[in-house]
Formats: structure tokens, sequence, C-alpha cells
């Protein structure tokens, strides 16, 4: 089981069959989720390898991870929401443990995560990975 | 007129599915599908007919000559040069871009001398060039297209100054499909006693290519977007331009004699081509042009006019679509943006779903992006196997998109 947010996102997949559905519903995420403050766009929070501008600031509190993310694309924006329900509130000493690329895979989304894609979820993933690991 | 529907049948990829939809494929700036003639030359030269060129004395190295050196006339033919000589075999234009950087421009440009650049041009007709300004303290000299997207030769010829080098220029924009009149830039710049280079990757691809009648000094040519193999492709140099050349990569083939204190070159073109080239990539690229000009360049630039103007009426009639560049000169080349929040990569994201292939970024051509003012933006590059059934299919999968991003 992963988070009861990435759970309820699961959910709702479970009964899109089509992929115009799944795309409407990431969209639809991603235009709900919070926009990062510009105060937060500065080079050391952007995430490289994507084709798209993406940013990521990580927040870490009494040992339980959560971040804010933004990206100039939509379809992106909405996957940086999907991964927000993955991660955040997860205790960062298990952010680690956590198996992306078969999470989205129940959601037919693992597609976005292939190296050759440029989209920026794997960078994304590698970065969440590597801040929760060095907290 | 050709017909479509057996052309088709000649490029096997065509007839596959991606996302369980036909594949639409709209990249061919990018580089072209090859035809079944290509691929089997590739297979029966790796096959039965292959060894080094130019070396061996053995049955298949003379062979496998043969047929490399007969692509230099099938070259000649298709750019209708003076001479085979005058054709330099290259891994593609970016390769035969910088041979005219390093061996010709570079040996004789000095500090505050001028190239002229259009706005307009790829990286591969910028960076070699930039290479000078930065190492050498040449100038380049920018030359800025209108609000349709033309380049005015007059405003090329009058930028010419008595340090004026170059003047390099693509055929054909990448991004706006803007067809440059070279002959008359040619033309006037030899009056001037200055030298063009054209970048002919786009433009030998849709039309009928002269290089006597354009009157340039040096043009690019890439295989990979002819239907032929990548790693393909050839620079023709003009003989006396050729003359003024120093070598470029040094190696097996260039020389003619080779001894502890000296080194004796080969005679041009080969004095140019160091090392073992793409002897099947060549090969295949000789039956990718026999092929295209058995079906005539002529009937494909009519062929995809057609398809041009078909595309751009579509096109226009989506309100909430901005298509880049409206030169009458235009070809099947559309770069586009969107209303609403939608991202270069939104949209190619989606129509990729729809099996469509399109490119999205900055297309190589990131001052022309900076001068238009776009960020990325989408290209649907069309090419003669394209139909017009297939722009039905994009313009429903572009109002897709607008529903879903608007």
């Amino acid at each position: 089981m992963a988070t009861p947010a990435f759970e309820e996102i699961a959910e709702t997949f479970a009964f899109m069959e089509d992929w115009e559905d799944r795309y409407r519903h990431v969209i639809d995420l991603g235009k709900a989720m919070p926009a990062l403050d510009d105060n937060f766009k500065v080079p050391a929070l952007k995430v490289d390898g994507c084709a798209s501008q993406v940013w990521l600031r990580p927040m870490i509190s009494d040992g339980v991870f959560d971040f804010q993310g933004e990206s100039d694309a939509m379809i992106v924006r909405g996957l940086i929401a999907v991964l927000h329900a993955l991660y955040s509130g997860v205790p960062t000493a298990q952010v680690g443990a956590i198996d992306a690329p078969a999470e989205l895979g129940r959601i037919g989304l693992n597609e976005h995560l292939s190296a050759q894609r440029s989209n920026g979820v794997r960078a994304m993933v590698e970065r969440i990975r590597k801040v929760a690991a060095a907290a | 007129m050709l017909d479509v529907s057996k052309l088709r049948a000649d490029f096997p990829i065509l007839s596959r599915q991606v996302n369980n939809k036909p594949l639409i494929y709209l990249d061919n700036g990018a580089s072209a599908q090859k035809p079944q003639v290509v691929i089997d030359a590739v297979t029966q030269a790796y096959s039965h007919e292959y060894a080094n060129v130019h070396r061996g004395l053995h049955y298949l190295s003379n062979l496998a000559t043969d047929k490399y050196e007969a692509v230099r006339g099938i070259i000649a033919k298709f750019l209708n040069a003076g001479a085979e000589s005058e054709i330099v075999f290259t891994s593609g234009a970016t390769e035969g871009i910088n041979l005219i950087s390093y061996a010709w421009a570079a040996p004789r440009l000095r500090a505050g001398d001028e190239i002229i650049l259009s706005i307009m041009e790829h990286h591969a007709n910028i960076v070699p060039w930039h290479f000078l300004r930065e190492r050498q303290g040449v100038v380049l000299k920018w030359v800025e297209t209108d609000a349709n997207g033309d380049l005015d030769p007059e405003a090329v010829l009058a930028a010419i100054s008595p340090r004026t080098k170059l003047i390099a220029v693509t055929h054909m924009s990448n991004v706006l499909g803007t067809v440059v009149d070279v002959k008359k830039i040619c033309h006037g710049a030899r009056e001037k006693g200055v030298p063009v280079l054209i970048d002919g990757s786009q433009a030998a691809v849709h039309q009928p290519v002269d290089v006597q009648d354009i009157g340039c000094d040096f043009y690019a040519i890439t295989g990979h977007k002819l239907y032929g193999p990548s790693g393909s492709g050839a620079m023709y140099i003009r003989r006396d331009r050729q003359l003024q050349m120093q070598p470029f990569l040094g190696g097996g083939d260039m020389i003619r004699e080779v001894s502890r204190d000296a080194v004796l070159y080969n005679d041009p073109p080969m004095k140019f081509e160091a090392g073992t080239p793409g002897i099947v990539q060549q090969i295949g690229l000789g039956v990718a042009l026999d092929y295209l000009m058995d079906l005539g360049m002529a009937n494909i630039a009519s062929q995809e006019r057609v398809l041009r103007d078909y595309a751009q009426s579509r096109l226009q009639g989506l309100n909430w679509l901005h298509v880049q560049g409206q030169s009458a000169t235009k070809g099947a080349i559309f770069s586009f943006s969107m209303d609403g929040a939608a991202h270069a990569h939104d949209i190619s994201t989606v129509l990729d779903k729809r099996g469509i292939a399109v490119r999205a970024g900055t297309h190589c051509a990131m001052p022309l992006m900076q001068y238009l003012g776009v960020g990325a933006t989408c290209r649907a590059s069309f090419a003669m196997y394209n139909t017009t059934e297939e722009v039905d299919s994009l313009i429903s999968a572009l109002e897709l998109c607008h529903e879903l991003f608007n």
C-alpha cells in the first residue's frame, strides 16, 4: 500500500480504460496543485534532464518528507502532482524504499519513467530519493 | 502527380502502428524514413559486397570501391555539379560545414573579418562559425527575416562590407519552411567577390537543386533527410575553392605519401576524406538519390505543394493556433504554438498517443527562436509520402490538445 493520497488516485485510475481520460485526470491533478512561488524557481531547485522546465522544492520536517513542484508543461505538472501524492508525508527514511516505477505502473503511467524520456519524471524521482537520503 | 499510395508502399515503416494507431510520421525535418530499396542496398552491401575501399586489390575491395565511388557521380548528377570531383563525401551537413570552417575559412580569415549569417540558420551553420569568432576574432553579422519569415536577398547583399569573407545561409529554414532565393544572393555576392556557403539540408529534399545555376561555392546535403542512411552526406565544393583548402582531418585515404619528415596529400576530393568512410551509408545514399531522381524532384515539389496548401489552410482554420512563418515560398514545415497553457511537450505527448510524430523544442535554431520571441514550439514537417488524410488526423489531434489544455 502506498500513501492514502496515492491510493485514492490509483482507485480513480482503475476505472479509466482510455488514455485520453487518464491524461485528462493527470492534467486536472496538475491544475489542482498549488503553484510554486516564483521565489523558489531558482537554479538550485531546478531539475536537470527535463525537456520542459521543472522545479522541485523539498520540505522536510521532523523526519517527514514533503515537497512542492512546478513545471511549465501541463502533463509534467500533473505527473508532479502524482509524485507528490506518492511521496508526501512519507517518513524520510522510507522514501528510498518506494518503488516508483511499480507504483506508476499500477496507474498506467510508468511509460513516463523510462530512462530515455526527457519529461523529467525519472530525474524528479532521482532528486527526491537523493534529497531524502541526504536528510 | 505522384501516386502517393504506391509511394507509401515503398516505405515499410509507414505501415506500422504506434500506440495502437497507424503511424503518422511528421518529423521528416529531423530525419526521413527509408524506402525498401535503400534498406535492401545496405543489406546487400554488408551481405555480399563489403570490404574497405581504395585500399585492397582483392575482388571485394574493388567491388566495394566501385559501388562507393559511383555514388559521387550520382550526387554530382543530383546537384548538377560541374564535375564528380567537386563532391566531397561527409557524414552529413554538420561535418560538411565544419569541414569548410576548418579547412577553408580558419586558415584564411583574420580578426575583424566578417561572416554573414541569416537569423534562421540551424546550429550546424552557426556553431562552426562561432568557433572562428571565439578563436580568431572573426565577426558574425546577422541578417534578420521580415515579419513573414522571408529573407530579403538585397538585405543579405547590403550587409557585405570590405571585410566580408563569407556568406553562410540556409536554402530552406527548418523552422519556418521559408525557401531563400539563394541564386540571387550568390550572383550578387559573386559580383563583390564574396563566396557563399548554402546549407541545403532541408531544401534538397523538397525541390530540384542545381548548384551551377545557383552559383554557390559550397552546398551541404545530408543523407538521412534524403531518405538515405544516417551518417551519409556530401559537400559540393567548387573546384577553385577546393584548391584554396587545407586538409581538415588527417589519416588514411587523404594522403599519397607519408615519411618521417613530410606528407604528400592526395588530390581533392579525397584530400578531404580521411579514414575509412561510411562506405555502406554512402552506397545507400546513392540508391536513395536514384530513387528520388526516378520519381523526379520537380514532381516531388508539386506533390508537396498540394500538401503544403492543404495543411496551411486547415491550420489557419484553427484561430487558437499560431504558425511561425507565412512566406509565400514556405515549404510543408509548420512550427506552431497554441493559445492557453499547452507547452510544446504537452502537445507532442498527446499527438504521440494518436500515433503522430512531431518534434517539440527549439529545433537547433535558438537564435531564430530568440528573434521570434518564442520558447519551445511543435513542428510538423511533411515529406512526399504524407497525405491530406494525415493532415486531417493532425488537425483533429490538435483540437483535442486545445480542449485538454485550454
